[in-house]
């Protein structure tokens, strides 16, 4: 089987993933305590017979769940999630809104984690034992073991209150916020409108946040690489390739690397996931307005549909992400069979 | 014999570890001359390769050092070049085919890629001239279909097709040395059979030098012009291959020919050498032979013997002194 069907089959596959999500969620929704009309309209709301009635039809209340099942998903496939009790928002509006925000931040964490793991797990596999290495493997222990809350809670310390050098919260400071956004991701939409004080001020807003989100991946992925770099770097393979007279860059960078990245990639796609939880918190913290300050938001407010519309959108995200993973793996290693 | 392209004078190469202080190679002196096919044999352990890894430079330090000696290919001490000389001569004027196929190819990097990276950085040809060498290449080296087989990995070649791969690699720039360090041990006897075909094969056509490390006397007396037999990371005896098998002189060379299947002597095989290769770390008194020696007496327990040189047949054994 070629790469081209293996991809087919993995993305009915996600399909089936997202199918099961999505009975999960609507199965924990209906046994939440409460009368869904309650929880999903609100007071005010709840006094207007004609409002409760259409809600009925929309969503079958009087038909049985399975059914009620069947008329959610065929709604969320119009792109209906719902209507947010907070917002009073059509929840795919919310979402479009949020997820720009989170989706940007949680790459540019994913890039600086696999960026400064890949560079520290190099370096620590090549000086292995000296100095260098002890240094490296102390930083990526504290990534990994610090709690993502603490680490947040510090940095706005240290940068807010004492070296006062961190933006406030938010996305963009407040000089710009007339600047209409046309996809949602700030650094696209900075760019292709030429404003790059705007993608710096984007920029500013992220950093912190997305260090944190970063630590722990970073540290996990610099373990990886420095012990399957190690690993490798014992085979015959490398020592052909020293005999061949390549100089020690090309051997590591080329014939070390590409190896010991296999194993890492899993890394990568897990940690995404991780990465998108993580969100929650952080943004919380932040004052980020992603998917995860919604996310938490709605969950405190008991916004069900927002709930659900979040964690239905996570779950794809995470799913595309891990698709992506195992595609490159078969791209990087010829001996993957499907 | 025409010219010298290696000479390596009173080579020591030992390995500093946490046992102790391993002479892995112990004073080794030889010469190998253009177009020479020089066998190397010996029992495991003995320092073949040590020796092959120290004239390639890749031994990795710590915890190998060469302690002493010079290795002179073609005129020039390679321990006096830098690292960057070294690389330029490494698998462009020396290379070297390993001992296993089955893991000295990069499972994933293409067969074209292992190639053509050799000739790309040694002859500076680019990427569509390097495929186009390649796979002449693999033609030379009796790879059917190459246009083929270039874009294919190493999972999916056999491992005679593997070292058939190698040595398309040892042979890309036209080496005037090839070390092969056990060429053919870890393939199948009808596959083995199959690649010494072709080495011999290129040795007529390419005519270049080679020291060939092997367990296999048959194979010495097949290809070699000279031989040396190492033991203990010294050199125990060295001759042409003719006084070798005619006029062996050392006890332990005998041992290694009587061990041979198909050579006659009534001596039960299995008694042949008895005891095992000294530790390193641990050596004999004396001969460092002499424990497992037939013909050991009391002055091989208390001194060392030098290498005597009869006419050309070097032998480190007192049988050979003048005073036995
Ligand atoms: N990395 C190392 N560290 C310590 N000692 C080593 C190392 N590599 C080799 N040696 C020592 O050097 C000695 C010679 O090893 P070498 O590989 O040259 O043997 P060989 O003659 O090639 O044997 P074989 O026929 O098994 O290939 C061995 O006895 C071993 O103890
Ligand atoms: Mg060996």
């Amino acid at each position: 089987m070629g790469l081209f069907q293996y991809t087919v089959r993995r993305i009915l596959f996600l399909i089936m993933v997202l199918i099961g999500v999505t009975i999960a969620a609507f199965i924990i929704s209906n046994t939440v305590p409460g009368d869904p009309l309650v929880a999903n309209l609100g007071q005010t709301a709840m006094s207007d017979p004609e409002i409760v009635e259409r809600y009925e039809r929309r969503w079958g209340l009087d038909r049985s769940l399975p059914e009620q099942y069947l008329i959610y998903m065929s709604n969320l496939l119009q792109g209906d999630m719902g209507t947010s009790i907070r917002s009073q928002r059509p929840v795919i509006d919310d979402l479009k809104q949020y997820f720009p925000a989170t989706f940007e931040l949680a790459t540019l964490a994913t890039l600086l984690s696999i960026i400064f793991g890949l560079i520290f797990g190099i370096i620590s596999a090549v000086k292995r034992n000296k100095l260098i290495d002890h240094f490296v493997r102390a930083i990526s222990v504290t990534g990994i073991s610090m709690p993502a809350f603490w680490l947040a809670l510090m940095s706005l310390y240290l940068f807010y209150f004492l070296l006062d050098i961190a933006p406030g919260s938010g996305r963009l400071s407040a000089d710009f916020s007339g600047f209409s956004l046309q996809t949602g991701f700030l650094i696209i939409d900075s760019i292709s409108a030429g404003r790059f004080d705007i993608l710096k001020n984007a920029l500013y807003h992220m950093i912190l946040p997305a260090l944190v989100l970063a630590g722990a991946t970073m540290g996990i992925i610099t373990r990886t690489v420095r012990s399957s770099l190690l690993d490798v770097m014992s085979q015959d393979y490398l020592r052909t390739a020293r005999a061949k007279g390549l100089n020690e860059t090309v051997v590591i960078m080329k014939h070390a690397l590409l190896n010991a990245l296999i194993p890492t990639l899993t890394i990568f796609g897990l940690s995404y996931g991780n990465l998108l939880g993580g969100t929650v918190l952080v943004e919380s913290i932040f004052d980020y307005p992603g998917l995860g300050w919604y996310a938490y938001i709605s969950a405190t407010t008991l916004d069900f549909p927002a709930i659900m519309g979040a964690t239905i959108l996570i779950a794809l995200v995470y799913s595309v992400m891990n698709l992506l993973v195992d595609v490159t793996y078969g791209i990087i290693d010829p001996r993957v069979r499907y | 014999m025409e010219k010298k392209i290696l000479e390596v004078k009173g080579l020591k190469t030992y390995f500093y570890t946490e046992d102790g202080i391993a002479a892995a190679v112990d004073g080794v002196d030889f010469e190998v001359a253009k177009k020479e096919t020089l066998g190397i044999v010996g029992e495991s352990g003995c320092g073949k390769s040590v020796t092959a890894l120290s004239i390639m430079g890749l031994l990795e330090s710590p915890p190998a050092q060469i302690a002493a000696g010079e290795i002179i290919f073609k005129g020039e001490d390679l321990l006096k070049k830098s690292d960057k000389e070294r690389r330029n001569i490494r698998g462009n004027e020396i290379s070297m085919i390993f001992q296993e196929p089955m893991t000295s190819l990069n499972p994933v990097l293409s067969v074209g890629n292992q190639i053509g990276e050799v000739l790309r950085i040694h002859q500076r040809l680019k990427k569509q001239e390097a495929a186009d060498k390649t796979i002449e290449l693999l033609d030379l080296v009796g790879i059917p279909l190459p246009e083929r087989r270039i874009k294919e990995f190493p999972h999916q070649l056999s491992g005679g097709i593997r070292q058939r791969v190698m040595i398309a690699i040892a042979l890309a720039c036209n080496p005037s040395l090839i070390i092969a360090d056990e060429p053919t041990t870890a393939l199948d006897v009808t596959i083995q059979a199959q690649i010494l075909e072709l080495m011999k094969d290129l040795k007529e056509k390419l005519n270049t030098a080679i020291m060939l490390i092997t367990h296999d006397l048959g194979l010495i007396a097949e290809v070699a012009q000279n031989v040396m037999v190492m033991y203990a990371g010294q050199i125990v005896e060295y001759a042409d291959v003719d006084r070798l098998f005619e006029q062996t002189m050392h006890p332990y060379t005998i041992g290694l020919l009587e061990s041979i299947p198909g050579v006659d002597l009534e001596i039960d095989r299995l008694d042949v050498i008895k005891g095992l290769v000294p530790n390193l770390y641990d050596l004999p008194q004396g001969c460092r032979f002499h424990p497992r020696c037939k013909d050991a007496r009391t002055v091989c327990k208390e001194k060392e013997p030098k290498l005597y040189d009869l006419k050309g047949h070097k032998v480190r054994c007192f049988k050979y002194s003048g005073t036995w």
